[in-house]
């Protein structure tokens, strides 16, 4: 509406020129703004996620108990049950549950950030490889990703970190190396369809470089389809990294993680049944939200899906 | 048909092989003496040296592998060092119990996915559909580890009405085994005490195990009945007045469930590898929780055993799947 030019300003602000040029994907982004609002899931996914960011990043500002993150004990707090002052209780060695808890998710958050970073760069470096390139490189890469699609993540992150030895740094390392095979699929797939384009021709046909035209031209392309499954992916990190922590080779306590947190508990069923009922229904809030907002961003790009 | 089946056949032999190595490099090259943990602290020097000379660890990692890999081929899986028992036996036994667990739990998330999925399409973004999508996406994003703890506090230890772990009871005698799934051995044997038995260790194991089924059921037909629902077919079946109830679960659902099926072949392997975590907490002695116990012990031939064993199974159940699929919809061109 406000690009119509005889509705301009004689003197257009700079932001109101950015507006006029951007004009298409101004009413793109509103358009998916609204699809995305329709879906209550969605929003209360996104806004749980914006929460738990926020608690990732200012939680040692305002954690009732600093000193129960790291090893301190205070046994004559050992298994308190729930309270206004422990909000989760305290565990075994009289350490505040809420503020583990807490601040656990900011370990959770960056180490799913690391593995995701990681998976992400080698899946769609090998993607775009193999896509863009096809023939023998294709087939080399591919048959590599199969293997290691063949086999249940989690199966051998666990090996890998088994093997290496128990620590957050393992952990991740495991973790990183056994994510990138579904973005490398991802990305292979869309490029083996992209560079059949007439953009793409058109690049070629001016002299832009192989890397200029997979960089510049078609990942951009790619970049939506790559940020959702990272959305959904997210989640899931957090939950095998939390399940490395359970089994005993993730991080390492008395560093709080969901995972060993649980799995400490349970030696204290049922008589203190908060110390590892909290973490888990904390982990469960956590994944839930990013995989409500990765349904909700999902839904968004599907074609099939029209404004309703 | 039969090129297909064979260029699908001859890459299994190189798959297996690209894993053998993964496997082994991984199992092999890291810091660690396998011997010196499973012989204990108070292992003498001479000790130590005999079996790693029985092991051939004392060996350059290139003769290792080939030795491994000959053995294999003679149909010999290597021992444990841990337990020193033949790997391969072991292996059966412990993944016929992983194999019931899957089957049991993959029977369940069908039955519970397909109603859900058809009640979320028809009634689209109204509340059936909220309710359903939101069970779907929970599932998924429970913890399976602490469900299970969860599951247990609840129905074994406070109301005593299942066992909290294990697969049958260890004071019962252990059925004789047929299949090596408890439930249809117990009823060969026509033992119906036993079969309740096992059903009643089962049912916590299976119940978490089919949460992601039930997800991935949902997300899956729920997709694709809402793309079939604009087709031409179903506009003609409306026109001529067929009832909206035969539409949905005929015309609609039928059709919808050749890419379910097929999806299922795919989540009975990764289930066959992916129950380590419910298998570890509940104490069910499965192949996953096998392979776990090796790797922590760094017993490198049930690594390597189980790695390779569930790496076939998954190779071959996604095989069969493949070729259902095509059988099942011959517009899929076997290319």
């Amino acid at each position: 509406m406000a690009t119509a030019p005889a509705l301009k300003p004689p003197n257009p602000s700079a932001f109101a020129r950015w507006r006029a040029d951007h004009a298409s994907q101004i009413t793109d982004l509103r358009r998916g703004v609204y699809r995305f609002t329709r879906n209550r899931l969605s929003v209360i996914g996104l806004l749980l996620v914006i929460i738990l960011i926020i608690i990732a990043i200012t939680a040692p500002l305002w954690i009732p108990y600093p000193e129960d993150v790291t090893g301190s004990v205070n046994m004559a707090q050992r298994l308190v049950e729930p309270s206004a002052l422990h909000l989760f209780g305290t565990d075994d060695a009289g350490r505040d549950v809420f503020s583990r808890t807490i601040m656990a998710t900011r370990t959770s958050f960056a180490v799913g950030v690391i593995i995701l970073t990681v998976a992400i760069t080698i899946g769609v470096t090998l993607g775009s490889i193999a896509g863009y390139f096809g023939g023998v490189t294709n087939q080399v890469i591919m048959r590599l990703t199969d293997i290691m699609l063949t086999f249940p993540g989690i199966f051998l992150a666990l090996a890998i970190s088994a093997a290496l030895g128990r620590g957050i740094i393992n952990a991740t390392l495991a973790l990183s190396v056994t994510w990138w095979p579904g973005y490398c699929r991802l990305v292979e797939a869309q490029m083996l369809k992209m560079r059949e384009e007439d953009f793409v021709a058109g690049a070629r046909a001016i002299g832009a470089s192989n890397r200029r035209v997979i960089f510049r031209h078609i990942l951009p392309n790619l970049l939506t389809a790559i940020i959702i499954k990272a959305s959904m992916d997210f989640g899931f990190a957090v939950l095998s990294l939390a399940a490395l922590g359970f089994i005993g080779i993730g991080v390492l306590p008395p560093e709080p993680d969901w995972g060993s947190m649980i799995s400490a508990g349970r030696r204290f069923i049922p008589d203190s049944w908060w110390y590892s009922t909290f973490p888990g229904l904390f982990m469960f809030v956590t994944v839930l939200a990013f995989n409500l907002l990765g349904d909700g961003l999902r839904d968004l790009l599907d074609p099939n899906s029209t404004v309703r | 048909m039969l090129r297909f089946l064979a260029r699908r056949i001859l890459i299994i032999p190189l798959i297996l092989l690209g894993l053998s190595l993964i496997t082994f490099s991984v199992s092999r090259l890291v810091p660690g003496d396998p011997v010196k943990l499973a012989a204990g602290p108070q292992a003498r020097p001479e000790q130590i040296i005999r079996l790693t000379e029985e092991f051939g660890l004392d060996r350059p990692l290139p003769e290792q592998y080939l030795m491994y890999m000959t053995g294999l081929l003679q149909g010999n899986w290597g021992y444990s060092i841990g337990n020193r028992r033949e790997v391969g036996p072991d292996l059966i036994t412990y993944f016929t119990a992983t194999l019931e667990l899957t089957i049991v739990s993959t029977l369940i998330g069908i039955a519970v996915g397909i109603p859900l999925a058809v009640v979320s399409a028809r009634w689209r973004d109204r509340w059936p559909d909220h309710f359903s999508r939101f069970i779907s996406i929970g599932t998924v994003s429970i913890p399976v580890f602490w469900i299970a703890i969860v599951l247990q506090i609840i129905f074994a230890q406070n109301l005593r009405l299942l066992p909290v772990s294990g697969r049958f009871d260890p004071r019962a005698p252990f059925p004789e085994i047929y299949t090596g799934l408890l439930l249809i051995d117990t009823l060969i044997a026509g033992n119906i005490q036993g079969f309740l038995t096992a059903l009643r260790y089962m049912i916590i194991p299976a119940f978490c195990q089919s949460l992601l089924v039930i997800a991935l059921v949902t997300r899956q037909l729920r997709g694709d009945m809402l793309d079939l629902v604009r087709k031409d077919f179903i506009l003609v079946a409306r026109a001529n007045g067929i009832p909206e109830r035969v539409i949905w679960l005929r015309y609609l659902m039928k059709n919808a469930l050749i890419s379910t099926v097929s999806m299922l072949g795919f989540v009975i392997g990764f289930e066959l590898g992916g129950s380590v975590l419910i298998e570890y907490v509940l104490d069910w002695p499965g192949i996953g929780q096998y392979a776990l116990k090796a790797a922590l012990l760094l017993d490198f031939q049930p690594i390597m055993g189980s790695t390779l064993f569930i790496g076939c199974i998954v190779v071959i159940v996604n095989l069969v799947t493949d070729l259902l699929y095509r059988v099942v919809d011959p517009r899929i061109a076997l290319s």
